[in-house]
């Protein structure tokens, strides 16, 4: 095989295992779920195709409360977790030394234990009168009426600390890699630690940021654990929405017309992401 | 060399600035993305075709003699000494890793036990089922344990489950309270005998709410806005709407469930969280100060170190649920799992298993059993397990969908008040 | 090449950060202290693994220390045996997510082709998806196929979320990786396969072992795919989940214990083992 023709072929080869897996696995499965949305009829009925476009203004209309709620805690949680996770990804990848992945894995060890078990801790730890706040309540450091739990702020802080890991380990990969010398280099040329930092190391981390950003945010906006056991009767977000369509309703159209927008309109903000932040070129793929 | 912009690193090597910078999406890519998922529709379709469909069809049951589940083909099935049975984790006596109610069963009928913790919710588990009853498969279980409600009555409705035969249940007949004798969803009995049942009624911390709580209108007073819970489950909500209103659930109208829905939107902005399960940790924590509140969660609490919780029976009424057994369409091993039906119906067993689950008891006769053998007062003495006369009394029954879109509008007139 | 020479080398900072003497207690007590943060529920339930319990089900009333739940921490066998299902079936998703998403990861790094922009937005999807919609998809999948469900079908499943994190984390440790270290290596005379192996792999190491972390705290912590796809045999979220009802038994603290501190032991173990080999 010439040498051409084989690196033409070589990311198909690499990528077919995954790409047919997914193919078969994932691909088929969601389109067949995904068509339903454009079908009418109930669950005793049944369902046929019928193009019924209308189901997605219902659902913008009925439901863009909630989407635009769960964008904002998304964002919010995101950017959170980012200040959070960066100075110690960026701890651990310039200054861990040998022990870079015992840190990493002490980071992660919370999150092997269920978060069933986690979520209700934190309920027994931010409730009102709790070890936190009752006892901040009885320094007199916080008002008595104050509250963390059944607010937007408890959804908000479970979905940074659920975050933290898959914020955290992107940054390191994308951090680890950076040549050192090139932050030596700008040392060289009187930049200060802040400057090089922010100048050098930041954008050179930039795919490890988008990595961060992308598993963080997406997975943030369809969550509806958080909503559910730690927030009020104003939080709701746009995945208990489709838990319920498609669970307790069985409305398995509306169900699928709200996960292909919300599918969607994660797309799309990657995708205005990755044009401001990910590339001051764009360039096109062969 | 001069200062470069924040975006642009210092150009050391050609491949490093590409890497660094590569898009992952690019621009006109879109647009055939967009064609390709356009065609791929088209294949979902085709697949549709083949895949989940409607579950309007009642499943044929055979006629005359060999209608399943009439007394001549119950008379035809014969014990295989094995059975499949589905229920919530945690819910039946466990001991050192054994169960001993079903070892008993084993010893007593030489019938082996699979038992399988599988149901974690009624809704996701008959999302597992349906499509195969549907397809007029088994579903691999010969027993499960289902809460009434919604899924419970599609199941009887679309005739997947196996009538009873009652000439095999006569422990049922002698020992069964009247609490679970003939309920609305299944009259007769036809379908299904109880496993465990519980109240629906109001939970409170008295240290807080600084009063004792008598009625449903407890849950609207303003005194304790922003520390009362209710149930996300809309069902249990739409349900004290009705008893507030003095509306009997069971034969209730639409026009009944709009006035509901309205006193639990004015309601709403005193409610501190509409709870699935974890309100029981609220009122522990004193986070709330009243909440409706499962009985057996309540007494759980009692026994855990929060012995100051109480649970209520309001005087407009308090709802009462049970988790039914019963056995699906297609069940390979029928005949066992109706034997291990009558077993559980004995005294000595229901009170093994209630000293273990604390909820209701089917069985009021299980009440000295446990006292006396088990010595357990506790328990035996506990009106959470063993209700009074003046409680069951006041015990209501949930509204039983006759078909989807009566279940539909209630959804519809429901929901939107717990997720806004 | 001076970018080659630099790929190679890795020289710590610390040289220079002598000047920043106040920045260095800050930044290691910040992460010490985000750890520390992370571990308290852990911690709390820790503590609670050695409550008291008079009715056989968690409480955070402090009741009095015991340790009987230790004793009796495999009393309750369907939750062992869950627990050790969560464990194979993480294990398994992890190695063959990993399989499957490396190659992808480096395909979608260092080339540009057609079936490349496919792949992204299939792997976007696969991460926005939401879970429930996921799971119900799959188990329509099985049924129409007549797939039975069991263990088999939980593994599918996990790989099929794995597969798009593993990718996201090692595409962003190979797109700094530069080829033609590869080629110097093939140059050299090496095999294209010897070259990955004793070249690049090795460079892309700490993103398979953070994408290998990532994919096994997300399979052994899922439910909402999982209950779909499960069939009698459960796994740990699925058992907890549906004892929540009833009561949660203490076992389930200890277990959490068990494998936290069992996660601290191999990151002991771990670096004392390096300690070793740098010797």
């Amino acid at each position: 095989m010439s040498v051409a023709l084989r690196s033409r072929l070589a990311p198909y080869l690499l990528g077919m295992p995954a790409g047919a897996y997914l193919a078969i696995f994932f691909i088929v499965p969601l389109f067949a779920v995904l068509s339903i949305s454009l079908e009418t009829g109930n669950y005793d009925t049944g369902f046929v195709l019928t193009w019924h476009w209308h189901e997605y203004v219902t659902a913008i209309r009925e439901y863009h409360t909630q989407f635009i709620r769960s964008f904002e805690y998304a964002a919010l949680s995101t950017v959170l977790a980012l200040v959070l996770a960066y100075p110690i990804s960026y701890w651990i990848a310039f200054h861990g030394g040998r022990h870079k992945s015992t840190y990493l894995l002490l980071l992660l060890l919370p999150f092997f234990v269920s978060f069933l078990i986690r979520t209700l801790a934190w309920q027994f730890i931010l409730s009102d009168q709790g070890i936190v706040l009752g006892t901040l309540k009885n320094w007199h450091l916080l008002p008595q009426s104050l509250r963390v739990l059944s607010t937007p702020s408890a959804v908000i802080a479970g979905l940074t600390y659920n975050a933290l890991p898959f914020m955290a380990l992107p940054l390191y990969v994308g951090l680890e890699r950076i040549d050192r010398r090139l932050v030596q280099a700008a040392g060289d040329l009187y930049a200060r630690p802040a400057t090089s930092f922010l100048r050098v190391i930041v954008p050179l981390s930039a795919p490890g940021i988008f990595a961060g950003f992308l598993l963080v945010f997406v997975t943030n906006v369809g969550d509806y654990v958080n909503a559910t056991i730690l927030g009020g009767p104003d939080t709701t977000m746009i995945g208990n929405i489709i838990q319920t369509e498609y669970l307790t309703n069985f409305d398995y159209p509306m169900a699928a017309a709200l996960s292909s927008l919300l599918i969607g309109g994660t797309l799309i903000v990657i995708f205005l992401y990755a044009r401001t932040f990910g590339a001051s070129q764009i360039q096109e793929y062969a | 060399m001069t200062e470069h912009e924040a975006n642009e690193p210092m150009s050391v090597d050609p491949a490093l600035v590409r890497g660094l910078t590569e898009p992952r999406i690019s621009r006109g890519k879109l647009v055939q993305r967009a064609g390709a998922g356009v065609l791929a529709l088209g294949v979902a379709g085709f697949l549709e075709a083949c895949g989940v469909g409607g579950a309007n069809k009642k499943a044929s049951t055979g006629t005359g003699a060999n209608e399943i589940g009439s007394t001549a083909w119950w008379a035809k099935q014969k014990q295989a000494g094995t059975f499949q049975f589905a229920n919530w984790p945690y819910y039946i006596d466990t001991s050192h890793g054994k169960h001993p109610t079903l070892e008993q069963f084993t010893k007593a009928t030489g019938i082996k036990v699979n038992y399988e913790e599988v149901i974690q919710n009624n809704d996701s588990f008959y999302a597992k089922i349906a499509p195969s009853l549907q397809g007029g498969q088994g579903t691999g279980y010969d027993m499960v344990v289902m809460t009434n409600g919604w899924y419970l009555t599609e199941l009887i409705n679309h005739r997947w489950l196996i009538p009873l035969d009652h000439s095999r249940l006569p422990n049922f007949a002698k020992y069964a309270g009247s609490l679970v004798k003939s309920p609305s969803y299944d009259p007769a009995n036809k379908y299904t005998t109880a496993w465990q049942s519980g109240f629906t009624g109001i939970g409170y911390d008295p240290r807080l709410t600084g009063r004792e709580i008598t009625s449903v209108e407890d849950l609207w007073d303003p005194k304790f806005s922003g520390h009362i819970g209710m149930m996300s489950d809309n069902t249990e909500l739409g349900s004290v709407g009705l008893l507030k209103l003095g509306i009997n659930p069971v034969t209730s109208t639409q026009a009944d469930w709009h006035k509901a829905a309205n006193i639990l939107k004015q309601q709403r902005h005193m409610v501190r969280q509409y709870y699935d399960q974890s309100y029981i940790q609220a009122l522990e924590n004193g986070d709330t100060w009243i909440s409706q509140a499962w009985s057996g969660d309540i007494f759980q609490a009692n026994e855990n170190g929060y012995p100051h919780l109480k649970f209520v029976v309001p005087h407009e009424g308090v709802m009462h649920w049970t988790d039914n057994m019963a056995i699906p369409l297609h069940a390979a091993h029928p005949a066992d799992a109706l034997a291990w039906m009558n077993f559980y119906y004995q005294p000595k067993i229901a009170a093994e298993v209630e000293d273990w689950v604390n909820y209701i008891c089917p069985v009021p006769s299980a009440k000295s059993y446990i006292a006396k053998q088990l010595d357990d007062p506790t328990v035996a003495h506990s009106p959470l397990v063993f209700p009074t006369a003046a409680m069951t009394a006041k015990a209501h029954e949930y509204y039983t969908f006759k078909n989807f879109n009566e279940f539909n509008t209630w959804n519809g007139i429901f929901n939107p008040i717990i997720q806004s | 090449m001076t970018a080659v020479a630099g790929m190679l080398e890795r020289r710590p900072l610390e040289a220079k950060a002598s000047r920043v003497r106040p920045a260095r207690f800050l930044l290691p007590a910040y992460v010490w202290l985000v750890i520390a943060y992370t571990v308290v529920p852990i911690a709390v339930m820790v503590a609670y693994s050695f409550n008291q319990t008079p009715s056989g089900k968690t409480t955070f009333a402090w009741q009095g220390f015991t340790t009987t739940w230790y004793a009796q921490v495999f009393a309750i066998s369907d939750l062992t045996s869950a627990l050790e299902h969560s464990f194979e079936i993480a294990t398994g998703s992890t190695i063959i997510s990993l399989l499957l998403g490396v190659p992808l990861a480096l395909a979608l790094a260092r080339y540009r082709w057609r079936g490349g922009v496919v792949a992204d937005s299939v792997i976007f999807i696969d991460i926005a998806a939401p879970s429930v919609v996921v799971g119900a998809s799959l188990l329509s999948f099985f049924i129409t196929l007549n797939i039975a469900r069991g263990l088999g079908t939980i593994l599918i499943a996990h790989v099929a979320f794995n597969v798009a994190f593993v990718t996201v984390v090692v595409r962003a440790r190979a797109l700094g990786l530069d080829p033609a270290i590869e080629k110097a290596a093939s140059d050299l005379g090496a095999s294209p396969w010897t070259a990955f192996r004793t070249v690049t792999l090795p460079l892309l190491l700490p993103g398979i072992i953070s994408g290998g972390l990532l994919a096994f705290a997300m399979s052994i912590d899922d439910f909402i795919i999982t209950q779909f796809v499960a069939g009698p045999k459960l796994t740990f979220p699925l058992w907890i989940y549906g004892a929540v009802k009833t009561g949660i038994p203490p076992q389930v603290f200890v277990m959490g214990t068990m494998i936290f501190f069992g996660g601290v032991l191999i990151a002991i173990a771990n670096t004392i083992l390096q300690r070793r080999t740098q010797l």
